[in-house]
């Protein structure tokens, strides 16, 4: 849902890339706000009833009127998020070193590992309710952990498989052992897909984090505030809610940005 | 004590009809601080026996001694540095650090590879550029960062395949300067391969010219590597020179009918 957003920068498929001015900000922005107006006055025009699409001055109204409560939630629904996003990028790193490392923990982990991402992961948000009690954290960040150790071991392993034949070669000649060679030169080349898994992770960390709201346990993060307002007919107010949502799940993709600028800078392009 | 050994050196690629006969018969010798270079047509293996004399490839049949000691011990022990005709620089290490890797592969603590790698940028000409990146560098740059590396380990036996294949003729000719400074400075032997003519007899003692298919030894011809107090480019314009690039290329097409 944080694509949808105006303004926000596109995601590349590729690991590498040059520095981009911000020249270009603007126009989409002007977009964006130029859409919001036309909402306004669709809706103001048409009477649209407010169940079916509130205006944006009144969503305004309630983030306003809610704020405290948003930055709370929000702080749950990104706390969830960050400690899942953590540990799902240890365990996606650490699942592809182990699979490049040995070729039967390879042959046997990559397909689970794969299959797991054709599965719906939130779909298990009330299995792990069930399972660790609806009264703590544990079965959100579960559900965010496996939703980004996915991305993550498909990108570190690819980046792992990606040694140029003269620095294997060089490493052969030098002697170096398995590990050496894992430590000087496959680690070290893989970091700018392990980045890129961790910039495609981020954003998709808040929504696993949201969605497994959805499903039960305790209610105190922006996904469950979103249903509850929704239940009673607070349209505006569980707009609101997921305006608050889309400025999280912004801010992620942001932070992974920065984090893979930060990390990969000084790399040729 | 010889640098390198081969005797009745033979190297098949795969079986039966489908095997590629890629050496065939090789005997030769490099003698300490020799620089002998190895050139001959695309596919006559001229590589291939380089890469034998550095433990990349296995031969199938014959002897090779490096140093006294099998090209695998010779390869643990780090008694030969290997350049490509790539560099091969690691993109994410700079200058220095590509310049030691061979040392701090092999534990050598970060004073004493600092030192040494310092060493070696000033042998190459490169000292300003040690905290540069490799992306950063010229191809020839580059390529003498990866000599330098080569050598990090002090070794006897300087293995070299196509290093300046990929260069300019300007930069060929300088690195070429620079490669017989370096190896008069180190003493250490070279094994070189190439395909160009005139670099192979202005670098050697002796150059093996070599024919394709299976891998001989054609002809050696006395190449003209000047001695420590002459001029590079002297003997790029002497007469001596012009006979030997002749004498080359008529074993070239002797081997090729």
């Amino acid at each position: 849902m944080t694509r949808a957003v105006p303004g926000a920068p596109g995601v590349d498929a590729g690991p590498r890339r040059g520095p981009r001015g911000f020249g270009n900000v603007w126009p989409p922005v002007a977009f964006g706000a130029g859409l919001l107006v036309l909402w306004e006055l669709v809706v103001r025009l048409a009477r649209v009833p407010a169940f079916l699409l509130p205006t944006p001055s009144a969503i305004a109204e309630q983030v306003v009127a809610q704020f405290t409560v948003i930055l709370s939630t929000a702080a749950v629904t990104g706390g969830n998020a960050i400690v899942g996003l953590v540990a799902g990028f240890v365990a996606g790193v650490a699942l592809a070193l182990l699979a490049a490392g040995s070729r039967i923990f390879g042959e046997l982990a990559t397909p689970v590992v794969l299959a797991a991402s054709a599965v719906p992961i939130v779909a298990l948000a009330p299995v792990f309710t069930t399972m660790f009690g609806s009264a703590t954290e544990i079965p959100r960040r579960l559900v965010v952990t496996v939703v980004v150790t996915v991305p993550v071991f498909v990108a570190t392993a690819r980046g792992l498989r990606q040694v140029q034949p003269v620095h294997a070669e060089l490493m052969t000649a030098l002697a170096a052992t398995p590990w050496q060679h894992a430590r000087f030169v496959r680690l070290p080349g893989a970091v700018p897909y392990i980045m890129t898994g961790l910039r495609l992770a981020a954003p998709a960390s808040v929504i696993a984090s949201i969605v497994a709201e959805y499903f039960g346990g305790l209610q105190n993060g922006l996904g469950s505030r979103i249903t509850a307002a929704a239940a009673s007919t607070a349209y505006a107010r569980a707009w609101a809610f997921v305006a608050a949502s889309i400025a999280l799940g912004l801010l992620f993709h942001l932070a992974g940005l920065l984090v893979e600028r930060l990390v990969t800078r000084g790399r040729t392009a | 004590m010889t640098a390198v050994l081969l005797a009745g050196l033979q190297k098949r690629f795969g079986d039966g009809d489908h095997a590629v006969h890629a050496l065939d018969g090789i005997d030769l010798e490099l003698a300490t601080g020799e620089f002998v270079s190895l050139i001959g047509p695309s596919g006559c293996g001229k590589s291939t026996l380089l890469r034998v004399v550095a433990d990349l490839e296995q031969p199938t049949s014959g002897s090779v001694l490096v140093g006294g000691k099998t090209p695998h011990q010779a390869r643990l022990d780090q008694d030969y540095g290997i350049a490509f005709q790539q560099a091969g620089l690691l993109e994410w290490r700079n200058v220095v650090e590509n310049v030691e890797l061979p040392l701090h592969v092999h534990g050598v603590d970060k004073a004493e590879r600092r030192a040494r790698a310092a060493e070696l940028l000033e042998l190459v000409g490169l000292e300003e550029f040690a905290g540069s990146r490799p992306s950063e560098l010229s191809g020839g740059m580059q390529q003498r960062v990866a000599i330098a590396r080569a050598l990090a380990p002090s070794p006897r036996l300087l293995l070299m395949d196509e290093p300046f294949g990929a260069l300019d003729e300007m930069t060929r000719e300088r690195m070429q300067a620079e490669l017989l400074r370096i190896a008069r400075e180190t003493e250490a032997a070279v094994l070189f391969v190439t395909h160009s003519i005139p670099e192979a007899v202005v670098l050697s003692d002796r150059v093996v010219v070599m024919s394709p298919r299976p891998g001989r030894i054609t002809e050696i011809v006395k190449g003209e590597r000047p001695g420590a107090d002459a001029d590079v480019d002297d003997v790029r314009e002497s007469s001596a020179f012009f006979t030997a690039i002749t004498t080359v290329r008529e074993a070239l097409r002797k081997g090729h009918p």
